[in-house]
Formats: C-alpha cells, structure tokens, sequence
C-alpha cells in the first residue's frame, strides 16, 4: 500500500508519525516516573518552537521571502490571548474550553496583523522586506510596552501613559501593566494541546504546499514574472501565505502566554532576537524542509539546557555547536563527505522512494 | 524491504527512549542524599542583569560556606548550587526544574521580578520554600510559601516619598524613570501616588527605554524648565551616571534621590565621581558601612572574588541566614518531604527575628514581605555616609 502512495503524502505521514510517536514515548515516560522535571517542563516549549518554525517556513522556504518580524506575530497571539483569558477567568471555568477560544482569538487578531503588515510589506523583496518586518516586529513589542489596559465596574480603560492615568475604582483591576505585562494568566498550555497544534499545524502547512495555492506561491518563489506572466494574483498569494503564517505564529503565541504565569515582552522573547532564533531553526532544519524545521528546533531548544553543567560557558559552547551543525548540514564538502561515508543512510533514503 | 524499515524505525525510537530515560535518571540518585540540606538558587548569571545575578551567587555561596565551617544548620552540611535564567521566565522555570532534578529543597531565588512571578508559581505547586533576596515586584511573592529580603517595589517609591517629605528635601519633584523596565515603573507608580498623598508637586514625569538609554538631554531640560529642586531617579546606576554627567554640562545641579538600584553609582568606570557628591539614596547596605559586620563580609568578600559586594550580594547573604535562623526555630531536617519542610518553614519565617547585613531586627510578615529599616545615604567625599 505504501508503494502507491504519492511522495509527498508517504513524507508527510511520516511527519506526522515523528510527532505521534515523540508525544507517545514522552506520555510513557512521564507515566512510569522515568522523566526529568526538567524535560517535562520543557515540552510544552518545544511544541511551540516546532510550531512556530513550521510557520516560519511557509514564509522563507515555501514564498522564498525573508521575513524578520516573525516574533512580532507571537506577541499579537499571547498578549490578545492572555488578555482575553485574564478577563474571562472568572467567567469561564472550563479550561479547554476557555483555552479553545484564547486559541481562536489569538490566532486571528496574528492574522490581521499579518494582514495589516502584509499589505505595505509585501510590496518589497529580499533584504528591503526584511528590513521592514524586522521593524514591525519592534513596533510590536514597543506598543505592548507602552500599554496599560484595566477593569472596574465602569467597564474598561486604556491608556497608553502610566497606570495612574487609567483613573480606575477601587474594586479595578489592571490587566495589562506596560513593561511588566500581564501576570496570572491562567496555566492552560498542555503538552497534548502542544501536540494537538502542531498536529495541525503540520496538516494546515502540508496541505496548503501540495494544493493549488500551494503550487501558485511556490511559482512566484521560483520566478516571479513567469508566475505573473501566466495569471497568478502574486499579491493575493503572498498575503495568503503571509498571513496563515502569521496565525499559526499567534497560536505558538497563546501556548507561550499560557504556559508561564508571567508574560512580558523584552527582545529576547518577543524581540528580534527570538526572531533570528526561529529563523535559525528553518536555516539548520532546511529552507522548505518541514521535517528538518522541527528537529532543528527541538534540538537547538534542547542543548542550552542540556549543558547546563558547563554553567557559564554554556552559551559559548551552544554558539560552536550552532557553527558545527550548520558547516556539518550545509557545507558543500561535508554534504559530499557524508555521502561517500554514510553510504547507508542514501541507500534506506532510496528505499524510501 | 519493509522489514528493514521497521526495524530503522524500532531501533530510533528505542534509541529516543534511552536518550530521554538518561536524562530523567539521575532523580533517584539524589533522593537517597538525605545527611545535607540543598538549597538551589537561580539567577541571571550571563546576559544584561549578569552583575546581580552574579553576586547572589557569591554573596549566597559565602554564607553557605561560612555555615559549613561552622557546623552547618541542626548540625548538618548545605549544599548550594545555582543555575543560569539570564533574566528569562521561561529560562528561568528551566533553571528550577534543573534544580528539581538536582534534589533542591528550598530556593533562593530568583534575582530578578519577572521570572520570579513565572517561578513563585511553579514552586507554590510543589509546596517548595522560596525566599528571593532581589525580586521587587509585588507578584513575585504572591503565595504563601515565598519571602523576599528586599523591599517590594510600592514600599521603596512610598518610603520615598516620605522620607522627601518628612525631610522637606524638596517640594518641586521631577521624576525621570525606565518605563520598559518593572522595577523602575514600579517605584515610580508608587512613588507619585504617595507624593500626592503627601501634598509634593511633582512637576515633570519623564520616561526613557532601554532602547534610548545614553541621551538625557531632553529629560533634564524638562526637568530644568519645570523648575524641579529635586530630581527622583529611581533607576540603576548605570543610567544614572549618565544623567549626573549630562546635568552637570547643562549646568543644571538640583538635588538628586534614588532608590537602592543606584548602589554602585561610585563604581562606574570612567565616571568623575565628585559629580556624584550631594546625591541621596535609599539603601539597605553599603560596603564601607562602619559596623563590624559588614566589614567583616565586605573582607571576606573581596578576599574570594575580587571585587566590592554590591547590595544584591549581601541580600543573598542574609537569605541564607535567614533560612538557617528559620529551619533552627522549626527544627528542619534534610529528610523531611520538600512539602513537610515548606510548611515548617513558613510557620517559622514569621517567628525569627534576624540581624543581617541589610537591617537590624529584620522580621517577616505571613504575607512574605520583611519589615526593616530603610536607610537613606548620602554621598560626600567619594563615600557613601549614613544621613
């Protein structure tokens, strides 16, 4: 049965199995007692790295367009969430359900500001868009610095000064509190939810690729003005895939947002240099390889808290091993080394096929 | 064919299980180890905040083997051990679990407020004793089980703006602050709402970001124009060396006042210290106080790492006596469930009464906030002096 299946469908069954299967092994493991805090703690992470490469690839592997703004989108996803999650947290006490909608809310408020970025940005190729959605991603994160949201019995107030100028009862509450951001939400974030989202999302990327669309956004990747020159609506298709990976981007938002109590926006979580880190991901893993994109991020998330034992070198050390791995994945001789040295994997790969 | 895939994939997978199962193994090991006390701290020891998380570790690990020497708490040893969260909640929530895994039983941590809210919640669940010896926010002790050594960000803006207006120190107020920063927003808001309360006129608000953090011309020019007689920073020292330097080119000299994030202002290099003579500030510790005991720590101190202790190094200090205090009065052993010792030590925190590097006769509430003396300095001949 499997020799009749399409090629791509066979990789991404395959895909799909990698996940499956990591999520089963880690549910025996944590079952029977045999895992670390440490690890247990991390999953949770390592889904929404995984998700948020994924997305990120649809962008530069798939549009072939570099965009550096890709943790802006994250920070629309977990504060819309988080917010709505706060609020409601007295009103809605089922927790998935409360969960579900946090997810819906923050995935469509990403979309419309992958909408709303899209429409200016996408006008621009190469190194100019990357230079504006770099600078949309810091908008973002500013905006939310400067944003100081409450609630008493008068219903809402907003201000964009200090928390005095919000002028609330007694009975209010902030919710939002500038730079120190939103505390207490509540922790719905699940490894089987993790799961679940990027189950989806793989499903969401996977199928877009091999579809019509798919097949259009990959021809203005490959060369633009024969694209054009054959009807393809280039802009319609960019914004398309823009904007569904900017929501899957509020999705792995809503799973940060609801995994720690506490949520803030610095540049090392929402700024430019988580950015660079998921676009690290998509380079290691392979531009356009999805796979690649998820081990690339469950391993680089992984080997920071793996050496923890060299306590202050670690960062060092993570630095090289980052070198090794992209020279050992792309070096053109060490490409050619691994094919006359690992001959068997080549020939399992041929089987494959 | 088939089967050779299969059994790829079978020996993958069993390889994935062996690589995970050695991670999770060495939980058993440190179980057993129940002749010595292990207390984790975290804190950012590289990144931006790397100087205070730094000398929690110091200040801590000297205390810790101070303790040692002596005999130890109830007679036995304490093992300490720290873990890295450069400033992160998510990092630094991967430090505690570390630190489980480790066999930590009480936390002394974390340095800084954000990931102390992220963490505050994780140990609240484990029922796991937290006592932080730096974090200022409100929130990062909201559970019963944590303490802080230092003041909370509401009482060092309201302390303030009392001591301001207890000393008529000023009555024209202009306030330059970090907004991208808790700590700082943090003293600010309570700092105005006091001085409200308080009848002072604060005339100019001016907020700077992390991003913009060399240039204070425009600051100080409001603040000029306003007719402040008193500059209120309550920022870190770093910036606040920048701001004296740049008053004193536009010839503005008003009096200045900050807070305890300003210990360290005389230690900033390249910066004509005499600038800083006349500036006020609110600190538990200093390093030439004159008393015996801190003198002997700041010896001791330099003597192991080569450099004056800052306040968050003597805070760290104390929580570490602090915990050996608390864990004599309930009678705490290392073989007690992390919960079962939790318990003890929050009934006893409420009941010690210590005297440490940052206040005499420091006691704690069941709320988790300390109640000590804030002592105000100021600087006058390159030295800090009791005011």
């Amino acid at each position: 049965m499997l020799k009749k299946m399409k090629k791509t469908t066979k990789s991404n069954l395959i895909t799909y199995g990698m996940v499956i299967a990591a999520f089963v092994i880690v549910q025996v493991l944590i079952s029977t007692g045999s895992m670390s805090s440490l690890m247990e703690g991390l999953m949770v992470p390592l889904c929404m790295y995984a998700i948020l490469a994924v997305s990120l690839n649809l962008v530069v592997g798939f549009l072939g367009e570099l965009s550096l703004g890709h943790a802006g989108f994250l920070c629309v996803g977990a504060f819309s969430s988080a917010f709505f999650s706060k609020c409601t947290q007295d009103v809605i006490t089922v927790g998935p359900l409360r969960f579900f909608l946090a997810l819906l809310i923050g995935a469509v408020s990403a979309a419309v500001f992958g909408i709303i970025i899209g429409i200016p940005a996408l006008r621009l190729k190469g190194d100019y868009l990357a230079i504006v959605t770099l600078a949309f991603g810091e908008i973002i994160k500013n905006l939310v610095n400067v944003l100081w949201i409450g609630k008493d019995s008068n219903g809402f107030h907003f201000s964009m000064k200090d928390v005095m100028s919000l002028n609330m009862e007694p009975d209010g509450m902030v919710i939002i509190n500038g730079p120190q951001g939103i505390t207490g939400t509540p922790p719905d974030s699940t490894f089987l939810a993790g799961i679940l989202l990027l189950l989806l999302t793989l499903f969401i990327v996977t199928n877009l690729v091999n579809s019509r669309e798919g097949r259009a956004i990959m021809a203005i990747r490959d060369n633009r003005i024969a694209a054009e020159s054959v009807g393809i609506n280039v802009t319609k298709y960019k914004l398309m895939a823009f904007t569904i990976s900017a929501a899957l981007a509020g999705l792995a938002g809503v799973l940060y947002a609801h995994n720690l109590s506490t949520l803030t926006a610095t540049t090392n979580n929402f700024g430019y240099n988580m950015s660079i880190m998921i676009l690290v991901f998509v380079v290691l893993g392979g531009i356009g390889n999805i796979r690649g994109s998820i081990i690339a991020s469950v391993i680089l998330t992984m080997i920071p808290e793996m050496l923890r034992e060299l306590s202050d070198y670690r960062m060092l050390i993570y630095a090289i091993v980052l070198i090794v791995m992209m020279l050992f994945n792309w070096a053109p001789k060490s490409i050619e080394w691994r094919e006359r040295h690992l001959a068997f994997l080549k020939t399992r790969k041929k089987e494959v096929k | 064919m088939k089967m050779k895939k299969a059994a790829s994939l079978v020996l993958v997978a069993s390889l994935a299980l062996t690589a995970l199962a050695a991670c999770g193994g060495s939980e058993e090991e440190q179980a057993s180890n129940s002749d010595t006390f292990m207390i984790g701290g975290i804190g950012p020891t590289t990144g931006d905040a790397a100087a205070y998380g730094t000398a929690v570790q110091n200040g801590a690990q000297l205390a810790v083997d101070e303790i040692n020497a002596a005999g130890g708490i109830n007679g036995k040893q304490v093992e300490f051990q720290f873990e890295d969260d450069q400033s992160d909640s998510e990092k630094s929530v991967n430090a505690y679990n570390t630190l489980k895994d480790w066999g930590m039983q009480m936390l002394v941590g974390t340095v800084t407020s954000n990931p102390c809210t992220a963490v505050v919640k994780e140990t609240y669940e484990d029922n796991m004793f937290q006592l932080t010896p730096s974090a200022t926010a409100v929130e990062s002790i909201q559970y019963d089980n944590a303490f802080r050594m230092c003041f909370s960000d509401p009482s060092q803006g309201t302390a303030s703006a009392d001591y301001i207006a207890d000393n008529n120190l000023g009555t024209k107020i202009a306030v330059i602050y970090n907004s991208s920063d808790v700590y700082s927003s943090g003293i600010y808001q309570n700092f105005a709402t006091e001085a409200q309360a308080r009848g002072l006129d604060v005339v100019a608000a001016e907020a700077f970001t992390a991003d913009s953090k060399t240039d204070f011309s425009v600051q100080l020019q409001k603040a000029k124009s306003s007719g402040a007689d008193l500059v209120f920073l309550p920022i870190y020292y770093q910036e606040a060396s920048l701001i004296l330097t740049q008053a004193d080119n536009m010839g503005y000299a008003p009096k200045f006042f900050g807070c305890d994030g300003l210990d360290g202002l005389l230690g900033v290099e390249g910066f004509d210290t005499s600038l800083a003579e006349g500036v006020m500030l609110l600190t538990p510790f200093t390093a030439n106080s004159e008393d015996e005991m801190t003198q002997t720590f700041v010896a001791a101190y330099e003597e192991a790492f080569d450099i004056t202790p800052i306040q968050f190094a003597a805070d760290a200090y104390d929580c570490i006596y602090a915990i050996k205090a608390a864990a004599e009065q309930a009678d705490v052993t290392p073989d007690m469930s992390i919960s079962d010792m939790c318990d003890a030590m929050k009934t006893a925190m409420t009941e010690i009464t210590i005297d440490g590097l940052t206040g005499a006769g420091i006691t704690w509430s069941a709320d988790g906030e300390p109640s000590k003396e804030a002592k105000a300095v100021i600087i006058s001949n390159g030295a800090y002096e009791a005011m």
